[in-house]
């Protein structure tokens, strides 16, 4: 350690950098990287790239008493398909509040969570939803048709 | 010969009869607290006990200094930490089977409703107390200088007390635990709110990447359950234990609990007719080995008015965790924890209500997901956070409402604080909000202007209104903290009292349809 001429040494005077000050430093830098690169990788765990969620993809064939303006919904699924003049359709009936299942009344759509209201072709009436509910994909083979939960289509789209 | 042999035998059945007592002495080396050198090694050769000092002023042991609520939250945790770990003995984290799993604890195992509940009481208990502390802190100014660093630690005492009841909640796998997690889960989602409106949700989605990450998955399911279970036993607990093993270091560290100035003359002179225990002010204490530059909180502080630790602290101690488990166990005996049907994905339970603490929330959220879940809790946590950091005036320490303003602000902001939620909600539930006006209006208004904004604004007007008016900060602090607090207050009572089939405004649960 070294002083300034005309002072005396004492244990509170900033020490210069001896070298082995300046290692030990080196080590504790690459020691923090590692332990923050190794927290990366973990980090890395909890997003799944495959999700396990089950097939949102189903065929359902409507009854034939279903009148217009009624709802069907398929069993074990949060859908609701209508039937009118101009084709079938299909709207989600997840909230896009935050996620509770809306009930089909013949005013349109009601959510029991915050209370959000939907008119009959999905779009916001009342409430805190911030977006109309989606229609969904329909493909009609025959009498069958196959709804895809996953696949937005714009509303209106009717086949 | 014989006679060493016989004697050699007789020593070990000496020893042996002696081990008992040799052992309580090799365990309690200091002997019996009967003098007060023995009280002070009691504290200091324990490593439980050593976390406290030997000796406690007279201050820090008044019950209206702390009203013990520290120490209700701490026995609230112990009493969760050993019911847990009991339940966790029949629970069993996957859907369905996790419903069978409670039913079984609920009707079968021996105590296991009584557990359960006691659990269930305690946790609710741990929350309130956390809060009432926060609130006792704040009140006295004791997060000031040197105690900001522990007003931090106790900031994140809280949250991690709110997930770990949060995260408690979804485990029954029952319709409310279902319907709780999926609004809670999407909630942590509503990000996309504001990155909808702004186009960019498909670049920047910051919102679906939480929900995924929580969940573990597209929904509720196994997954999620099982992160939700790991957070809630592991990772969660860990994180707490750590926190309150800093947390209750620095109370040491900074000097005890904090006391005004004055505290000496006004507590008297009592401890100077106890026993002298050490007469010299340490001009340096043995921080560190010596090593370490600066002070130490007990520099310049003699024995003054302090007693020892033993009993006087623990007694109190004791007492209150006794009286904390005497309410827990009498609550758990009253009433039980719910346990409702099966969680069924395709009907959701009306009203789906979140825990009761997050209810005031909820009351916002109905309104904007993103405001009422994210926006403005983030807003009061950082706002908390920063409070030491922008009061750092002098007056008023460690007394109740001590500082400018004193008790009068307090009521004022009390009343305000009361009139402006109650207003605000009784006009939005009469009249309805923007969406019912302008059913047009996009939701980015909404998200910015909703009852939760509105009253984060008239708060904050009031508060700075107070800071000019008293030209101080601490006064503002002492405004904004009462009114939010009150705040906070009324929307989780109509939250949870006034709130019937969807969201509906209703005077008692009897009018709700169905009923
Ligand atoms: S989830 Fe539908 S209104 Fe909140």
């Amino acid at each position: 350690m070294t002083t300034k001429p005309g002072k005396e040494a004492s244990r509170f005077d900033p020490e210069p950098m001896p070298r082995r000050d300046f290692l030990g430093l080196a080590a504790l830098g690459s020691a923090a990287a590692a332990v923050i690169f190794s927290l990366f990788g973990m980090l890395r765990l909890p997003k799944a790239a495959v999700l396990t969620s089950p097939s949102k993809k189903f065929s359902v064939t409507l009854p034939d008493t279903l009148e217009e303006g009624e709802a069907f919904i398929p069993e074990g699924r949060s859908v609701a398909v209508f039937k009118d003049a101009e084709g079938v359709f299909a709207i989600s009936t997840i909230c896009t509040h935050l996620g509770c299942v809306v009930a089909s009344r013949p005013e349109g759509f009601e959510c029991p969570c915050h209370g959000s209201r939907f008119a009959g072709d999905g779009t916001v009436t009342k409430g805190p939803a911030p977006k109309a509910l989606p229609w969904l994909k329909v493909t009609a083979d025959g009498n069958r048709l196959q709804i895809d939960e996953n696949e937005e289509v714009p509303g209106g789209t009717k086949v | 010969m014989e006679k060493a042999e016989s004697s050699a035998l007789k020593e070990i059945w000496g020893n042996l009869l002696s081990s008992p007592r040799r052992i309580y002495e090799t365990a309690f080396r200091s002997g019996a607290p009967k003098t007060d050198r023995t009280r002070s090694s009691f504290v200091f050769g324990n490593v439980f006990l050593h976390l406290h000092s030997v000796r406690t002023h007279i201050w820090s042991l008044k019950w209206s200094t702390t009203m013990g609520l520290g120490i209700i939250s701490t026995a609230a945790f112990l009493i969760t930490l050993v019911t847990g770990i009991l339940l966790m003995f029949y629970y069993k984290p996957y859907p369905d089977v996790a419903y069978q799993s409670m039913k079984d604890i609920h009707f079968v195992v021996p105590t296991g409703r009584f557990i359960r509940n006691i659990h269930r009481w305690a946790a609710n208990v741990m929350v309130i107390a956390v809060i009432l502390h926060m609130a006792r802190t704040f009140f006295t100014a004791s997060y000031r200088k040197p105690r900001e660093f522990n007003w931090l630690i106790g900031w994140g005492l809280l949250v991690t007390t709110l997930a770990l009841s949060f995260t408690g909640y979804l485990l029954p796998w029952d319709q409310l635990a279902y319907w709780a997690i999926t609004i809670g889960a999407n909630i942590a989602q509503s990000p996309r709110e504001i990155t909808d409106a702004l186009g960019i949700t498909q670049y920047f989605d910051i919102g679906g990447l939480q929900r995924t990450i929580l969940l573990g998955s597209d929904e509720v399911g196994a997954e999620a359950l099982i992160r939700f279970y790991l957070l809630h036993v592991m990772i969660l607990p860990l994180i707490l234990v750590m926190l309150m093993a800093v947390h209750f270091w620095r109370i040491r560290k900074d000097g005890g609990i904090a006391r005004p100035d004055d505290a000496d003359e006004i507590v008297g002179n009592e401890a100077k007719t106890s026993y002298p225990v050490f007469t010299e002010q340490p001009e340096k204490t043995y921080h560190l080995a010596a090593i370490v530059k600066g002070r130490t909180p007990a520099v310049g502080s003699g024995p003054e008015n302090t007693l020892p630790s033993m009993p006087h602290l623990f007694y109190a101690e004791l007492g209150v965790l006794m009286l904390t488990t005497f309410i827990c166990l009498a609550l758990a005996l009253i009433s039980d924890a719910p346990l409702k049907e099966i969680a069924n994905p395709l009907v959701p339970e009306n009203p789906a209500k979140a825990p009761w603490y997050f209810l005031g929330l909820q009351e916002i959220v109905s309104f904007s997901a993103f405001t009422g879940g994210i926006g403005i809790p983030a807003l009061v946590w950082i706002g908390l956070g920063l409070i030491p950091f922008l009061d750092r005036e002098k007056t008023g320490t460690g007394r109740w409402l001590g500082g400018p303003g004193g008790w009068n602000l307090f009521i004022w902001s009390l009343l305000i604080g009361f009139g402006a939620s109650v207003g605000i909600e009784a006009f939005a539930i009469y009249f309805g909000w923007l969406r019912e006006w302008f059913p047009d209006v996009p939701q980015l208004a909404i998200t910015v202007i909703n009852p939760g904004t509105v009253l984060t604004a008239i708060y904050a007007a009031y508060s700075i209104y107070v800071v000019r008016k008293h030209g101080s900060t601490r006064a503002g602090a002492v405004a904004l903290f009462t009114c939010f607090l009150c705040g906070f207050v009324v929307l989780t009572v109509v939250g949870t009292y006034f709130r019937g089939p969807n969201w509906e405004f209703y005077w008692t649960p009897s009018d709700w349809p169905g009923h």
